[in-house]
């Protein structure tokens, strides 16, 4: 699965992993550190064909939402179907066990538009990078 | 208190506090304060101009025996009324174990998974199904929504609005004639329908779901107890009005709506749900679960705007269900379908067309019309109210207060003159075939099977109102909420007969007495706010500010300037404004705020030009969210004029204002006020509350029109609620507390709350750092303390301190809003000294026990903040291995010493409730905590 350093990220904290001919998304450590306690994923359906940047997907915590933004382009191939029945994966496993689905990427170079997880680490040093999402 | 601020009057201090040149130089022209005794006897000659007639005209509201037990230990008792909002679960799960009660019961009736704890008004819970439909199909551009016609015409005319705001297409059409193929996203039945046939609707069902189509029924949840639940025959979302669960028709309103749902769209539900979870000791507690659905988190995205609901209401629908139970119940309804039936007999055997038809309680009657008109002029006569459905049919809706008598009266009206058969003896059939009966059992919990004896419910009652902390306990400080004494003499006339009985589509003659109060109350809201008319339509805040929206849109459509859709809404607003700009179908566009708190002027002038050509108006509060007289809001409310929009203020603090500033002076065209806030309503619980909204002299003719004629004014915004008074019966406390304060006791109101609000400020300066100030650095009529450094130096949240209030015996003022890691402050004007300086006390204390923390005195983990709250049987346990004493626990005061409220549970598990979301755990039957 995922290692946060083979992922590209977007600046509102989501990666992406390419592996194969698929894409596997999810949210970055810091991200699900911001948002507190998972208590649900909202997702899309596989199917669907969601668009860089494209609000796809919300998660909750107790006291908050926050939107997903596609971090890819392409058809959705699978969900996280165990995100479902144990939402706290996002917390505990960000990038392996809690992944949110994976898409048919329409233009693998797609993700070298997204920072590297080397400018990824940089970017949270900015002020930039929090309370974007 | 004024010697301390440096005052020697309070004219000086409020000179001193509020900006000159937003103060009105016109006094409150008001008539003389009248006495309590006064007050009560003007009110009485009121009522008792409303004729009480015998009402059968049904449409979904229907007389009941509001339960003795039920009127004086619930709807007359200020430990149920003066509650706010269960956010604080820990000291509300009296409430919140009712308001399960309630979801139980709607779920069981309806068979469906899922209930919420109450929405406003049937109709709008019509609206509210129709969006959430709307929503689980994606918001469809090219799928409309078919209303069947025969759902009531109230029902029709609000869904109508909605649709129209959102841009919906609706169908409105005999059901079971029509095609629902890939056109439609959702349809909505009334079950029974409004002449009183049971429709069997499982084909319509089975076709609708063919195509994804969702099925709502509209359900009369008497006629549940006989009719086969809306789950089994298959509809998705149910919902209805259990008005006819004890609480009397009152013109209209308060009630407590019901919605439920299959498991599916739990998330896409609109209100507040309460759900099981586990506290600090491990037993279960109740709280508000799936928050994050709601306006005051999701904003603009919410399911809804709904806030709060029909909580009382909602509550003494739950306590009627239980102190009859389910065979007491099926007794009820049983008895009132075996008259209709009879009557059916009756009017059959003296030659009336009566249709073969099943039927629950409504008997539809038809023939020549003259000869029809005759015998509703007779009836009449007898003072009996039916329904005129057309010309040449009438509808007779009998109800649980229909006795024999009754139903002689009614024959004799339609015998013409003719001698009647003997009906008492006559053995008839029931009017519910086979397959639409009812055949599950319902209400199994213990809740509902064990408390039918006046004893047993009185005790119930009360055990679980011990408890909730309200008003009766101590001050309840919730900023934005004004949280003020719900004065008894202003209460008693709400239950009287003559304000409780009408039927909202009574005939005018008959209400005089409520049409001349609501008069009485238009004018004196419009001397205070300066306003031309206004319409208490709106039966929430929330609701208010929808429809002050909705004439908005309609003045723009008006002035051909349809395209007007831009809605500025501030930053720091409460979250409800951009859920209703939403759903008036506007586009939102937020507008920063300085760092002092104000809006950002700059920010606010770029906006309103970049949208020059489609700004539709501002949302803005004032004082604003931030607790401050804004020097700026009259400059404000011409930039937006100079654009071309129109300024909606939120008059959620028009309590800092009564008296001293009239809106409509600021410049604002449009304003909703919350007569449970300012004019002495009481929260109760969560509702019922009122969002009558006060327009500007051109707008006057667009406010919304009768939901029974809306024809009558084709200009208005359209109907936005049940009736055209909403929750009449209400009005008279908002009447009698204008009567009785008179405009000078008004305002000195408005004054002693700033008052109130600076001393505190003041008090705890040193303590806590006040974050926004105004003039002179005063606050309005709150304040909002920060409570950060708590965070930095001890790891002590508000959460933390706000729980630790409860071992002091209070509710915490409102947490994190607008700003995250504060207290936001309004004392009121009710509060004595003796009790701000309790409260001062308390949290002079807590910053005390931070202090400890932060210089090592107490352990960071095991401290009574992070434990606090403290149930009686944690502290009373034979072992207690905490790093302070049990008194520093729970009698932190001498206060506590003297009168000790106990939380009922420890600190609730929100999380794990969110994530294991149960209403009806297994061991189910058991009371929680």
């Amino acid at each position: 699965m995922a290692k946060p350093e083979a992922c590209r990220y977007a600046k509102s904290h989501e990666w992406v992993c390419l592996e194969g001919g698929t894409a596997a998304v999810g949210v970055s450590d810091y991200a699900q550190g911001e948002m507190t306690d998972v208590v649900y994923v909202d997702l899309p359906k596989v199917g669907r064909k969601v668009k860089l940047g494209e609000s796809c997907g919300t998660v909750e915590s107790v006291k908050a939402a926050f939107e997903f933004y596609s971090p890819v382009s392409g058809e959705v191939v699978a969900v996280n179907e165990a995100l479902a029945k144990d939402p706290a994966l996002v917390n505990r496993s960000p990038f392996v066990d809690g992944w949110f689905f994976k898409v048919k990427p329409d233009n693998p170079k797609e993700s070298e538009s997204l920072m590297d997880h080397a400018a990824y680490q940089e970017f949270l040093k900015t002020p930039a990078a929090h309370g974007s999402h | 208190m004024l010697s301390f601020l440096g005052f020697s009057t309070l004219d000086g201090f409020v000179d001193a506090a509020i900006p000159p040149a937003i103060r009105s130089r016109k006094p409150l022209n008001l008539p003389p304060a009248l006495s309590e005794t006064e007050s009560l006897a003007r009110l009485a000659g009121l009522a008792a101009k409303n004729k009480l007639f015998r009402s059968f005209i049904g449409m979904g509201f229907s007389d009941c025996v509001v339960p003795p037990v039920l009127q004086r230990n619930i709807i007359e008792n200020p430990c149920w009324y003066t509650a706010y909002t269960p956010y604080q679960a820990e000291i509300a799960q009296g409430r919140l174990e009712v308001l399960r009660l309630f979801q139980l019961m709607v779920m069981d009736l309806t068979g469906m998974d899922v209930a919420n704890a109450s929405l406003l008004d049937e109709a709008t819970a019509c609206a509210e199904a129709m969006t959430l439909s709307w929503n689980a199909a994606g918001q469809p551009a090219d799928k409309a929504f078919f209303i069947s016609d025969g759902c009531h015409p109230q029902n029709i005319a609000v869904v109508q609005t909605r649709a129209k705001s959102l841009g919906i297409r609706t169908v409105t059409a005999d059901e079971s004639a029509a095609d629902l193929g890939k056109g439609f996203f959702g349809v909505l039945v009334q079950y029974p329908m409004t002449d009183g046939r049971v429709a069997d609707y499982r084909p319509l069902c089975e076709a609708a779901h063919r195509h994804g189509v969702l099925v709502t029924a509209a359900a009369d949840i008497l006629g549940l107890t006989l009719l086969k639940a809306p789950g089994e025959f298959g509809a998705d979302i149910a919902v209805g009005s259990t008005q006819r669960f004890g609480l009397p028709m009152g013109f209209g309103g308060p009630a407590a709506a019901y919605m439920a749902v299959r498991e599916a769209l739990k998330r896409l539900m609109p209100g507040r749900i309460v759900a099981v979870s586990k506290d600090s000791s491990g037993r279960p507690a109740l709280r508000l679960a799936l928050q994050t659905r709601e306006q005051h988190i999701r904003r603009e995205k919410a399911t809804s705007n709904i806030c709060t609901a029909q909580v009382l209401t909602a509550v003494v629908a739950a306590f009627y269900a239980a102190y009859h139970g389910p065979e007491g119940l099926k007794r009820i309804s049983s008895r009132v379908h075996g008259l209709a039936c009879r009557l059916a007999a009756g009017l059959k055997a003296l030659g009336w067309r009566v249709p073969d038809e099943p039927f629950f309680d409504t008997v539809r009657v038809e023939g020549d019309p003259s000869v029809v008109s005759r015998a509703f002029d007779a009836a009449l006569a007898k003072r009996m109210n039916l329904r005129r459905l057309s010309d040449g049919v009438l509808t007779i809706a009998l109800d649980e207060t229909t006795g024999e008598a009754d139903l002689e009266d009614l024959l004799e009206a339609f015998a013409d003159g003719k001698p009647l058969l003997d009906i008492a003896s006559a053995h008839v059939h029931s009017r519910i075939p086979e397959p639409l009966r009812r055949t599950s059992p319902f209400l199994a919990d213990p809740a509902f099977t064990t408390n039918h004896s006046e004893t047993e419910m009185m005790r119930y009652i009360k055990r679980l109102e011990a408890r909730d902390l309200t008003l009766a306990t101590a001050m309840i400080p919730l900023g934005s909420c004004t949280m003020k004494l719900n004065a008894a003499s202003m209460m008693m006339p709400i239950t009287w007969p003559g304000f409780a009985k009408p039927h909202p589509f009574a005939p005018k003659d008959q209400v005089k007495g409520t049409l001349a109060l609501v008069k009485d109350l238009e004018k004196w809201l419009c001397e205070i706010t300066g306003f031309a008319a206004f319409s208490f339509q709106p039966n929430a805040g929330s609701q208010g500010e929808y429809s002050g929206l909705l004439v908005i849109r309609r003045h723009h459509e008006r002035s051909g300037e349809g395209q007007r859709r831009v809605c500025l809404i501030p930053r720091s607003a409460h979250g409800t404004n951009p859920a209703s700009a939403a759903m008036a179908g506007m586009t939102i566009v937020t507008v920063e705020c300085a760092p002092g708190g104000d809006i950002d002027l700059a920010d606010l002038k770029a906006k309103a030009a970049e949208h020059s050509q489609d700004l539709a108006c501002l949302m803005v509060t004032y004082p604003s969210t931030h607790g401050v007289f804004e020097e700026g809001i009259k400059d404000i409310c011409r930039i937006v004029h100079s654009h071309g929009g129109l300024v909606y203020m939120d008059g959620a603090n028009m309590n800092a204002l009564v008296g001293l500033c009239r809106p409509a002076e600021l410049g604002a065209d449009v304003c909703h006020l919350n007569l449970h806030k300012t004019f002495g309503m009481p929260h109760g619980g969560g509702g019922p509350g009122m969002g009558p909204i006060g327009v500007t002299r051109k707008l006057v003719d667009l406010l919304p029109n009768d939901p029974l004629a809306p024809a009558a004014r084709p200009d208005a915004s359209g109907p936005t609620a049940a009736s055209a008074f909403s929750s009449a019966s209400i009005l008279p406390i908002s009447w009698a507390y204008i009567a009785q304060m008179g405009g000078p006791g008004l305002k000195a109101a408005t004054e002693t709350a700033i008052l109130n609000a600076n001393y505190v400020a003041k008090k705890l300066e040193g303590h806590y750092a006040t974050l926004f100030r105004g003039r002179g650095g005063f606050v309005a009529h709150e304040c909002i303390l920060d409570l950060r450094p708590l965070k930095d130096s001890a790891d002590v949240t508000v959460d933390d301190a706000a729980k630790r209030l409860m071992d002091y015996g209070f509710h915490a003022p409102t947490v994190s809003w607008p700003i995250p890691g504060t207290m936001m402050v309004e004392p009121t004007e009710s509060e004595p000294k003796v009790e701000l300086d309790r409260f001062i006390e308390a949290m002079v204390m807590i910053r005390g026990e931070a202090q400890d923390i932060a210089e090592g005195r107490a352990d960071k983990a095991d401290n009574p903040l992070k434990n606090a709250p403290h149930t009686c049987s944690a502290v009373t346990a034979d072992r207690w291995e905490r790093r302070y004493s049990r008194q520093a626990a729970a009698f932190p005061t001498a206060a506590t010493r003297r009168a000790k409220f106990w939380p009922h549970c420890g600190r609730i598990d929100n999380v794990f409730g969110d994530r294991n979301f149960v209403i009806r755990p297994k061991d189910s039957g058991q009371e929680c905590c």
